[in-house]
């Protein structure tokens, strides 16, 4: 199978309430993401976009955003989740046959409307809707599953939000960088128990694009030093309905996990640094488990030894994660440009030593139903 | 230069999308709730193959994918397998204002949970494996509020 690189990247800063419309926003994130490959729009021959249109209140937004991503006189299609699957289809165009530079760029306005309002359309109208539940009331549930099966406690929680908050005092593009404890998060609001507010990620505005290249391709259009590779990949859903799941259990992430780990020749030991979602705390060590770095059931203890730390044995969200910055979309190509920054040695303050292969991990749905799962290296 | 993006008036156009819809409700949750409004009654449908029961029932087994046609009368009790004390207000969205308690009951004779609220106790002495019964709603129009709530068996 021919291979597939990363050959420039390109995101705004995350912020609350950016003045940019999406439109501006894409546009940016294109125009880095063309200035860090040392290319020209002609050089990319299809867009795939990332976005939803609830959150945008406008339908087939990316028809919206064909300029601006570079799209005109060119073909667009839309990925409606997270920017990992947007990364899966842009692959998959390539791999077809039929494209041979691919931008995919994801776009988020968060601020412009109401995380609750949108995130309950979500689920059944025909079931669970009426009841009002949202992103954060289904992620309380799913929280106080984990503790139950797990033995977490809401102390090791807050440290996963403490590590992040503080990671992201070292990445410029992240939203809400703190030097923070774990009294603090104990003390903030309790929003939905067990999950206060220092638990829960910041939904913030921005763009980010990634230009995908054939190994023909890439080879022509890019350097030695700016090409990672996207080694494997990995995706699996779970039932929609949070009542047919165990909520503790990560099984469609272990499926994703063995694929991507088995198609890129790799085992979770070999990963120098991971990026994996963390929307609210209690998600990176469960999914951790998922990913295979420990067994089930000891993510939080791990957490609370340091092992996740930045100088810890696999540091995991040096960003700060979702955690410090969470343009819904956008997230998980956040988190893979993050680990292309990581590989190509550009990731300034924050960049682990030495980092050869990378992790990234996106998810879809409430509670995490779906799951993308990339390793990508130099 | 660009000097100009700094200092211009910022204009923001408040919206607001109201379209209607009708959704056809189908005839697996359609008789479901049918047996909920009239008869007062949880019903749940069980896989031919596997024999998973489904509460809410569905067209097609999610492990088998087999056409499920044979229904159970659930007893309407069941056991808390977690739950979150909610804080925040929603008032477009939330059925009742916070605190309030939504949980997952895994349902007596059914393999899956059932997402609902908890009520009728105090929202701190609610735990994971408390025994709950359903609570009807006296006047019943074949939604899921037809379960008023579910509430700890004394």
């Amino acid at each position: 199978m021919e291979r597939v690189a990363v050959i420039g990247v390109g995101q705004t800063k995350y912020q609350q309430g950016k003045r940019e419309t999406f439109h501006e926003l894409v546009y940016e994130a294109a125009s880095k993401a063309l200035k860090d490959t040392d290319i020209t729009v002609e050089d990319i021959d299809n867009v795939v976009s990332v976005s939803s249109d609830f959150w945008d209140g406008r339908t087939i937004s990316s028809m919206a955003i064909s300029d601006a991503s570079g799209a005109f006189n060119k073909d667009i299609s839309t990925v409606e989740g997270d920017g990992t699957f947007g990364v899966l289809y842009g692959m998959m165009r390539i791999l077809s046959g039929s494209f041979g530079t691919t931008m995919v760029v994801a776009h988020h306005k968060g601020t412009e409307s109401n995380m609750n309002g949108i995130t309950n359309t979500s689920f059944d109208p025909l079931v669970e809707r009426r009841l009002g539940l949202d992103a954060l009331s289904s992620a309380a549930l799913q929280a106080r599953r984990y503790m139950h099966t797990s033995g977490a406690t809401e102390e090791q929680f807050a440290m996963v939000s403490v590590k992040n908050h503080v990671n992201a005092t070292r990445n410029p593009f992240a939203t809400v960088p703190m030097e923070i404890t774990v009294e603090d998060v104990m003390n903030s609001a309790m929003l939905a128990s067990p999950l206060k507010k220092l638990d829960c990620s910041p939904v913030c505005d921005g763009a980010a694009a990634v230009v995908l290249a054939a190994e023909r391709n890439a080879k022509k259009l890019s350097t030695n030093k700016k090409r990672v590779w996207l080694n494997g990949v990995g995706h699996c859903a779970d039932a929609y309905r949070l009542g047919d799941r165990d909520l503790a259990d990560t099984r469609a992430l272990k499926k994703a996990a063995k694929k991507a780990y088995e198609m890129a020749g790799v085992t979770p030991d070999d990963i120098d640094v991971a990026e994996v979602y963390d929307a609210f705390s209690y998600m990176e060590p469960l999914w951790l488990e998922g990913l295979g770095f420990c067994e089930d059931g000891t993510g939080p203890e791990f957490e609370e030894r340091g092992a996740f730390d930045f100088g810890g044995k696999l540091p995991v969200n040096p960003s700060g994660g979702r955690m410090s910055a969470n343009p819904v979309q956008v997230a998980g190509l956040a988190a893979v440009i993050e680990c292309v920054l990581q590989l190509r040695g550009e990731a300034g303050r924050r960049q682990v030593r030495g980092a050869e292969k990378a992790l990234a991990h996106g998810i879809n749905g409430m509670c995490g139903q779906s799951h993308c799962v990339w390793i990508l290296g130099k | 230069m660009a000097g100009w993006k700094d200092e211009v008036e910022e204009i923001v156009f408040p919206g607001k999308i109201c379209v209607p819809y009708s959704w056809t409700v189908g005839s697996t949750l359609s008789k479901w709730y049918v047996q909920l409004r009239d008869d007062g009654e949880i019903w749940a449908n069980r896989c031919p193959s596997c024999g998973r029961v489904y509460v809410p029932p569905k067209i097609k087994c999610i492990e088998c994918y087999k056409d499920m046609n044979e229904w159970v009368k659930l007893p309407g009790t069941g056991t808390v397998e977690t739950y979150t004390v909610v804080n925040y207000h929603e008032p477009s969205l939330h059925p009742k204002k916070p605190p309030f308690v939504y949980g997952v009951i895994k349902m007596d004779g059914a393999d899956t949970g059932l997402v609902h609220l908890i009520d009728g106790v105090a929202p701190e002495k609610v735990k994971v494996g408390m025994r709950v019964k359903a609570v009807l709603a006296k006047e019943r129009d074949g939604h899921i509020t037809d379960i008023k709530h579910f509430k700890p068996i004394a």
